[in-house]
């Protein structure tokens, strides 16, 4: 560490600057404002690389979309008052997915903090729950120690959002980079390695199983656990799910992978999980979308639970052997413990396990996801398959949240970790277009689409003005069924087709709204033109905006219904009552 | 249920509300409440008394481990632990002749049975300091109560653990070391 840097009297803002550098950030997303004055001006001289957002929201979201599609922390900056507000949602939504990330926003002068002043608010008291941890620095000696802290709770166990709340004279005081030889968290245990014996314990359950399951999740992901994973399902040849927030964590091609279990998972991955005898759950967290009702998820298994948080073992469902660690650590020593021990224990259960595999295949074949094409009009489904084909398990797709996402999780293949972006947990709508975004700054080589129904689009318009701005080739394609399509699919299934506050109307036209800001756009709705609109859209150099009408009124199946029992699915069209749309 | 929890926090700003904060978020009702520094002044001990079923009590220990600044919970519902509570009771008994003055000495008598002291006495009546289990202190109120209009202040519950439990705290990690570096034992230093 420089030693000119140390002693170099500096300002806050350029303290904060240069622990950034520290942590290898190289971009941040962000929005200036009254308090970040000082900051800002700063980074007028910085070689730091910021990109400027339309809306605060989406420096969250992108920062998110940045974060997810590398590993790397993202980081995102926005003013006191109503610019740190408008990072809650994103801050929560990183929260619940477990998303590693840094958000710097400005407060105002110390001494008025407290006696509302312009553009004050609580903001460590508002994120407090919406972070893993916050904090307010209240002296500049301090902000070295604290950023460095930040970036280390954000990365580290299971990551997640951390807030650094700055007020404006920190900002504008002077002082030095102090380097941070050391963080020390003394509440801050992070246990690694899982306990040895449990892992033993495992390996002996799996080979005793006679229909084992491996339902694998998001912690696969941020504990960089695919190959392992991969490893384990190879040696025990098993079946394997990945969760929604898991897609990619086994390639989509894999033999053993079914596909994602749940609400909206495929018939034989929740049939699979029904009759289980033992549930492998690696870095899940049996979120309620996955289990249905309780008292009928998995009735016959026993659960082995790998999770790096203690606290989601045993929260939702009893674990009867609770491993507590980094699943990729587990993952290894279990590997080796069966391998060691499959020529003794492996033949004895292997014609259960073959017969198992023989059941899978059978539930596979009788209802494999409905991927229905028309001659006049395009199906929502048929358009996934379409940018499945031009992706081939390569593209980063980053979704919005409804029906749309629904289908580009089910029919849309992932080969490799880190290429499906998408608000799981919260499930958040305008997360699409600014992930995507984030996405595409940090892999500027790469095929990234973004892809939303309509309504979701219409959330961050706004950021259109920053694609084009840093040239971001970003595919955005819209899948415009004219409504807010999952809440138009639970009023007709459980409302009586009472269509409320539903319709979406007064779309902009595509070839128009891209024009006015620069760049190509177009709308499509016959099935013909379908395939040569993707292809135009992957080849133009820069951005490109493809509106698709689809098939107005088309359900996700297959569905648990709320409260339902994940092998009770419902898996095609009842006859709806007439409609009637207010 | 009550679940009587302990906490070990540092006295970094904010802390307390963190911890109510997940408490209340996570739908666990508060009961009662304390906090004070401890021997270390950089660090206090809470004890909180939690409403929440038997089954879910592990869990609310795990969801305080998970605030960074907690640096211990421990459940003392069931450990052997010694917990007591401080009332404040001030009752009234006007100072005069017969029915009155009888009223009065036999105020101090109930005091002196439940061993609590007079902390004030004037015209109007006595305020009495009791310390004790809940149960006990809810017995007095009622015996009080009797007497004539109360008004009473209760600390809330604090506890402490009759067993030692070494304090398992993470130790210091050193920026720019990887990962495995920084380990003891296949545990993150930090």
């Amino acid at each position: 560490m420089s030693t000119a840097i140390a002693n170099k009297l500096m300002s806050g803002s350029e303290v904060l600057l240069e622990c950034l550098v520290q942590e290898g950030v190289e971009v941040i997303f962000g929005y200036p404002g009254g308090v970040t004055l000082p900051l800002y001006d700063a980074m007028y001289d910085h070689p730091i690389r910021h990109i400027l957002v339309r809306h605060e929201a989406n420096a969250a979201f992108a920062a998110q979309g940045y974060a997810r599609s590398t590993g790397k922390t993202g980081v995102c900056c926005a003013t006191s008052g109503p610019g740190a507000t408008n990072l809650v949602t994103g801050l929560v939504d990183a929260m619940m997915d477990s998303i590693p990330m840094v958000a710097l926003t400005g407060q105002v002068t110390s001494k008025l903090i407290g006696t509302d002043a312009f553009q004050e608010a609580d903001t460590f008291g508002i994120t407090r729950s919406a972070t893993k941890h916050n904090f307010l620095v209240k002296k500049l000696e301090d902000l070295p120690q604290i950023l460095h802290e930040a970036f280390y709770i954000a990365k580290t166990g299971r990551p997640g959002p951390v807030l650094v709340d700055i007020p404006k004279d920190i900002f504008q005081a002077q002082g030095h980079y102090t380097p941070v030889h050391s963080i020390h968290l003394p509440g801050y245990k992070v246990v690694l390695d899982g306990h040895n014996g449990q892992i033993r314990r495992a390996a002996q359950m799996i080979w005793e199983a006679e229909r084992p399951y491996v339902y694998a999740g998001g912690g696969i992901l941020h504990g960089d656990a695919s190959d392992e994973l991969v490893e384990m399902v190879d040696i025990v040849d098993c079946p394997v799910v990945n969760t929604l927030m898991g897609l990619g964590a086994v390639p989509a091609s894999h033999p053993r992978f079914i596909s994602m279990p749940g609400m909206h998972g495929s018939y034989a991955a929740n049939m699979g999980m029904y009759n289980a005898d033992l549930l492998i759950a690696l870095g899940v967290r049996f979120d309620d979308r996955v289990t249905g009702r309780l008292a009928a998820f998995a009735p016959f298994a026993k659960v082995i639970h790998v999770d790096v948080d203690p606290s989601e073992i045993s929260k939702i469902r009893h674990a009867d052997l609770p491993i507590v660690g980094d699943v990729k650590r587990v993952l290894k020593r279990l590997n080796v413990y069966l391998r060691e021990t499959k020529d003794e224990m492996a033949p004895k259960t292997e014609p259960s396990r073959a017969a198992w595999r023989g059941q899978i295949k059978d539930w596979m074949d009788e209802h494999p996801y409905d991927r229905p094409v028309s001659v006049d009009e395009i199906k929502p489904q048929h358009l996934m398959c379409e940018i499945d084909r031009i992706s081939g398990g390569n593209a980063i797709i980053c979704t919005d949240v409804g029906q749309h996402q629904m289908w580009a999780a089910q029919l849309i293949r992932y080969n490799k970790p880190r290429l499906w972006i998408n608000s799981g947990g919260l499930g958040s709508m305008g997360f699409g277009m600014p992930s995507a975004m984030g996405a595409q700054v940090a892999n500027p080589g790469k095929l990234v689409f973004s892809i939303s129904g309509d309504g979701g689009f219409q959330m961050s318009l706004p950021e259109l003005a920053t694609i084009v701005s840093n040239g971001l080739p970003v595919k955005i394609i819209v899948m415009n069924n004219g409504y807010l399509g999952m809440v138009r699919q639970w009023q007709e299934l459980f409302y009586n087709n009472r269509l409320s506050q539903v319709t979406l109307d007064a779309f902009p036209k595509a070839d128009l709204l891209a024009a006015a800001y620069g760049f190509k756009g177009r709308t499509i709705d016959h099935p013909r033109d379908l395939r040569s609109a993707l292809e135009e859209a992957v080849a133009e150099p820069g951005p490109y905006l493809l509106d698709v009408r689809v098939t107005q009124f088309e359900n996700v199946y297959p569905m648990v219904p709320a409260g339902g029992a994940i092998n009770e699915m419902v898996l095609g069209q009842p006859s709806p009552a007439p409609a009637g749309v207010r | 249920m009550a679940e009587i929890i302990s906490l070990l926090v540092e006295n970094k700003p904010g802390a307390l509300m963190r911890v109510t904060g997940v408490l209340v978020a996570r739908g666990y009702n508060i009961e009662s409440l304390t906090v004070a520094r401890t021997l270390d002044p950089t660090l206090s001990r809470m004890t909180i008394v939690v409403d929440v079923e038997d089954r879910l009590r592990p869990q609310v220990i795990k969801q305080m481990n998970k605030l960074i600044n907690v640096l211990q919970a421990q459940d003392h519902t069931d450990s052997p632990a010694v917990s007591r509570e401080l009332l404040l009771l001030r009752v009234r008994a006007i100072a005069g002749e017969g029915q009155t003055k009888d009223a009065r000495t036999a105020i101090l008598k109930e005091a002196e049975i439940f061993g609590a002291r007079v902390v004030a006495s004037n015209t109007e009546g006595f305020v009495l300091e009791v310390t004790g289990d809940s149960e006990k202190l809810d017995e007095f109120i009622d015996v009080m109560r009797s007497y004539g209009e109360i008004e009473v202040t209760r600390s809330g519950m604090c506890s402490v653990s009759l067993e030692s439990k070494k304090l398992k705290l993470a130790p210091p990690v050193n920026r720019g070391a990887t990962q495995t570096e920084e380990e003891e034992n296949g545990v993150l230093n930090g």
